[in-house]
C-alpha cells in the first residue's frame, strides 16, 4: 500500500502528512511534484494544505490546472481514494471534483485552533474506523474555509450522506458557536457522489500524536488503510 | 490591440463579510447613506489581437475557466480597442 502526497509551489503541509503516514502509521509514502503525470503506483493520493500559487486569484484556482490534476481526475474516476486537506479541499472544489466553494471566514480572521468534528457517516472509506457520531479533536488553520453551496447542492449532499464531518461542540452538538468560519450546515468535510474523494478543512495530519494535543487524526488515516485493505 | 476590463462580483446569494465590514467603516466615517457594499475583483487584460469577435470569445472563455468561479461569482467585461 502506497500513499502519494502531491506538492505544488506554495504547499506547506506535505511534511506533516509525510510524518504522520511514515513515522506514526508506518506506511509507504512518496512526495509527488505537481508536474508528474504517472500516479499508477499509488493507492491513495493526498492534496495537502498550504498556499498553492500564493492563493492568488482564489485559493486552488491556479493549482487545479497543474499537470498532475488531469492524472488525479483519472485516478479518482477509477474509484481510488483521494483526500484533500485545507488548500487541497479548495483545489478539489475549484476543479469541480467536489461541489461548492470555500470562501473567506465570516469573521474575516485567519483561525489556527483546535476544533471538534462530528463524524456524520461512518460508512465512508475515510471514517469506517469511527463510531457513528464520534467526535474528533483536530485543528484548523485557514482564512478561507467557509463552505458554501447553493441550496439544491446542500440538499443533495445531506440526502446522500455526503457530509462526512461537521463542526460541533466537544459533546458533539452541532451549534453556531461551534462553527469556526460560518460554513453552511457547519460543514467541515464532504465527499463526491461516489464517496472516494474527500475534502476537509481541518488537518488530521496535525493531530497524529498525543504530545501534539490529539491523535484523533489517525482514525481517518486508519480508516483509509482499512478500506484499501478490504478492497485488495 | 485590445483592452478588456473584467469585473468579477459575488453572486447575490453569497454572503460578503468583506463588503459588510467596508460598509460599516464607511458609515463610521459619516457616509450614512451607504446601504450596501459588495466587494469584487477588477482585471485589465491587454490582448495582442486584431479581431473584436475573437477578443470577446477569448475573454468569455478566460472568465469561465479561470477569472471567475461560477459557483460563487458572476462576471462582466468591456472591450476597447487601443492604439499601439
Amino acid at each position: 500500500m502506497k500513499f502519494g502526497i502531491i506538492v505544488f509551489p506554495g504547499t506547506w503541509s506535505e511534511r506533516d502528512c509525510y510524518y504522520a503516514l511514515k513515522n506514526v502509521l508506518r506506511q509507504e509514502v512518496d512526495y509527488i511534484w505537481h508536474k508528474e503525470a504517472d500516479l499508477s503506483h499509488y493507492d491513495c493520493l493526498i492534496l495537502p494544505g498550504g498556499f498553492s500559487y500564493g492563493d492568488y486569484l482564489r485559493p486552488g484556482a491556479i493549482a487545479r490546472f497543474s499537470p498532475v490534476m488531469t492524472s488525479l481526475e483519472a485516478f479518482a474516476s477509477q474509484g481510488k481514494l483521494v483526500i484533500g486537506i485545507c488548500n487541497g479541499f479548495q483545489i478539489l472544489c475549484e476543479s469541480g471534483l467536489l461541489p461548492g466553494a470555500l470562501l473567506r471566514n465570516d469573521h474575516l480572521e485567519y483561525r489556527c485552533q483546535w476544533v471538534y468534528l462530528k463524524a456524520e457517516n461512518n460508512q465512508s472509506p475515510f471514517t469506517i474506523q469511527c463510531q457513528n457520531g464520534q467526535v474528533l479533536k483536530i485543528p484548523i488553520s485557514h482564512y478561507e474555509g467557509r463552505y458554501y453551496a447553493d441550496s439544491a447542492t446542500l440538499a443533495e449532499l445531506e440526502a446522500n450522506k455526503r457530509v462526512i464531518f461537521r463542526y460541533c461542540t466537544p459533546a458533539g452538538e452541532v451549534t453556531d458557536a461551534a462553527n469556526p468560519n460560518g460554513s453552511l450546515h457547519n460543514i467541515a468535510g464532504i465527499t463526491n457522489k461516489r464517496g472516494n474523494v474527500l475534502g476537509m478543512m481541518p488537518h488530521p495530519e496535525r493531530a497524529c500524536e498525543a504530545i501534539l494535543g490529539s491523535s484523533d487524526g489517525n482514525i481517518i488515516w486508519e480508516s483509509i488503510i482499512a478500506s484499501i485493505q478490504r478492497n485488495t | 490591440m485590445y483592452l478588456a476590463r473584467v469585473y468579477v462580483t459575488l453572486k447575490p446569494t453569497v454572503n460578503d463579510p468583506q463588503g459588510l465590514t467596508i460598509k460599516g467603516a464607511l458609515c463610521n466615517l459619516g457616509f450614512t447613506s451607504v446601504e450596501d457594499v459588495r466587494a469584487g475583483k477588477y482585471f485589465e487584460l491587454h490582448l495582442a489581437e486584431t479581431d473584436f469577435a475573437k477578443v470577446e470569445q477569448q475573454v468569455t472563455e478566460m472568465c469561465c475557466k479561470l477569472l471567475a468561479n461560477p459557483v460563487i461569482e458572476n462576471y462582466r467585461f468591456e472591450i476597447e480597442e487601443v492604439k499601439v
